[in-house]
């Protein structure tokens, strides 16, 4: 009985550590991102901007911020922009990942240098996005070497920078050079990861390549399709670095290319801070519910 | 005869496959192949147009970029490493920390501590920049360095690898044996645990790094003053400088110095960097 009652006054004392062990974490935590996060939301309730040289408020107006957003803005716009360029970038992404990786991990294909195509695939993943897409605006530049050469093949130049399926298309392009090259890794491992037995009993029993692909591999990758899917979206909701130094933050010819967080960092910019929360706590609904999705994604695996 | 056929289609459809993998490599490389070339390249030489070939400007361009009155380029990268690595430091070491004590310890609230941070994990910082950007100002943390490194204590990504890792690699019958031998718990993860947890702190590390590298948008809410200055807020004034009356090789020099360096680290590590991307996300 003494020794029992020792034991576990030594486990809670082990405890303690545990506990002291998370306190960097949480502290951190809450100074650089609960207590900006309560704020924020806090902001979307209140007239708050510069009138000139004047400030305005902050006085209360409870969800008169969320009425001027949705119904008087051109979020509508911002957020088309956002879903279109997203969709041009990932649906490329998505395909071309999915195809690649069936071609790496194919025993039957057998692919030399596999691991050369990956690491070239890859290698934008980790190029900073805003001097990718500096390098992009010089590249496609009137006087650049783009057009240089669809000038020296005999074609007509092409202000790429002018155009708004000019500016949409790079950007989505951008995009998909930046992701697919993580997409392709991540479904090839859950590819990997599949048992062989299966697909050999379903070939044993008469599936081509095609019916063992959409009966077998399909369901088996499900839950790592679903979480790309859910990440990319929750990345093109981001989406801000690409866009904001090729348009040069005005997002290009009418504001074609005007993201939501470009649309936000403008609210920054110019201290709209009541319209600026309102937005926040817009954007943050959005990626919560997908985040959700995500987690219940993690969760279901353990 | 018909088997001969098969292999014929199967051969050509190989080779159709390495096109497209050669292709596919080819529009990857070839931004970089033109960054490249331009930054050996004098601004006139770029005017008149394009070239396949390296030009011998290279080391001319470096060092107006560098001796740039209007940008702080040489600070930029001080700054930008400066902050990256204190940040690859502190999110692997505390989440390292973490992950540590929700995998070792029996702790009441550790289900609803996974979950909190599993659950925060996926929203994106630009949700409550300005309420970070205010309350930094409050803090008087504004157009301080700080606020971009700080934060990285508390990553959660990092954290949800470091613990995948921990659960296959951390036996506790090991830390029970050192507890035995009188090992004190700070001294048990300092000197037993960390060593074990190299490849994935590496491999995190660099994540950490390139990430912190690359970071725009926050940065650029946070710092005015020119010395305090990162690369991608410097390469971002470059674009909205008046773009046609600036020295090409320089802009060219100037990406080139930003993305350079990641791609060395890359070429030397990419086996753990490509295998690192995977992990957590795809359960084996």
């Amino acid at each position: 009985m003494k020794k029992l009652c020792r034991q576990s006054r030594k486990s809670i004392s082990y405890a303690k550590w545990g506990y002291i062990f998370l306190l960097p974490f949480f502290v951190v935590f809450i100074i650089f991102t609960l207590i900006p996060l309560a704020s924020t939301i806090y902001y979307s309730f209140f007239e708050n901007y510069m009138s000139g040289l004047t400030q305005i408020g902050p006085k209360f107006i409870g969800l008169d911020n969320y009425r001027k957003i949705l119904l008087e803005s051109d979020l509508p716009k911002y957020a088309w922009n956002t879903f279109l360029i997203w969709t041009l970038g990932f649906i490329p992404q998505i395909l071309i990942s999915l195809v690649l990786a069936l071609w790496f991990s194919s025993k039957r294909l057998d692919l030399k240098f596999t691991r050369f195509y990956k690491t070239v695939i890859y290698m934008p993943n980790l190029i900073m996005a805003a001097a990718f897409s500096m390098l992009f605006f010089a590249l496609f530049s009137d006087v650049g070497p783009v057009n240089n050469i669809l000038i020296a093949l005999g074609h007509q130049p092409f202000s790429f920078l002018q155009s708004v399926s000019g500016n949409r298309g790079l950007i989505a392009l951008m995009n998909f050079l930046l992701w697919f090259g993580n997409t392709t890794i991540l479904i090839m491992a859950a590819v990997m990861g599949i048992d062989d037995s299966i697909i050999e009993a379903a070939q044993i029993d008469g599936a081509g390549p095609w019916k063992t692909f959409i009966h077998v591999t399909l369901p088996s990758i499900r839950p790592i399709l679903v979480y790309v899917i859910i990440t990319s979206m929750i990345g093109g909701i981001q989406m801000f670095d690409v866009p904001q130094i090729l348009t040069n933050g005005r997002g290009g010819p009418n504001r074609s290319s005007m993201t939501l967080i470009m649309y936000l960092n403008n609210h920054l910019y110019s201290k709209n801070y009541g319209l600026a929360g309102a937005l926040s706590v817009i954007l943050l609904i959005a990626t919560s519910l997908l985040s959700l999705i995500v987690y219940r994604n993690l969760t279901e695996k353990e | 005869m018909r088997i001969e056929q098969e292999i014929r289609i199967r051969k050509f459809n190989k080779a159709l496959i390495y096109l497209v993998l050669i292709l596919l490599t080819l529009i990857c490389l070839f931004p970089f192949y033109l960054l490249i070339v331009n930054a050996t390249r004098a601004h006139s030489e770029i005017q008149k147009g394009f070239s396949a070939t390296f030009g011998s400007f290279f080391w001319t361009n470096l060092k107006n970029v560098l001796d740039n009155k209007q940008l702080p380029v040489l600070r930029g990268i001080v700054n930008s490493f400066l902050i990256a690595a204190s940040s690859a430091l502190l999110a692997t070491y505390f989440s390292a920390l973490t992950a540590f004590s929700i995998h070792v310890y029996d702790l009441k609230l550790k289900q609803f501590i996974f979950s909190v941070i599993l659950l925060i994990m996926m929203i994106p910082n630009q949700v409550y920049a300005l309420g970070f950007v205010r309350w930094m100002g409050t803090l008087g943390l504004m157009d301080s360095h700080i606020p971009l490194i700080l934060p990285a204590v508390s990553s959660p990504v990092v954290f949800y690898f470091m613990l995948s890792y921990m659960q296959s690699n951390l036996p506790l019958a090991m830390i029970e044996a050192a507890r035995m031998d009188g090992a004190s718990e700070f001294r048990i993860f300092n000197q037993m645990v960390l060593p074990i947890m190299k490849p994935a702190i590496a491999v995190q590390a660099i994540f950490t790094f390139v990430g912190s590298w690359n970071n725009y948008f926050i940065p650029s809410l946070i710092i005015r003053t020119a010395d305090k200055k990162t690369l991608p807020i410097l390469i971002a004034q470059l674009r909205s400088a008046d773009y046609l009356k600036f020295d090409m090789g320089q802009v060219y020099m100037l990406i080139f110095l930003a993305i350079i360096p990641i791609l060395i680290i890359y070429i030397f590590l990419s086996k753990y960097i490509v295998r690192g991307v995977a992990v957590g996300a795809v359960k084996e």
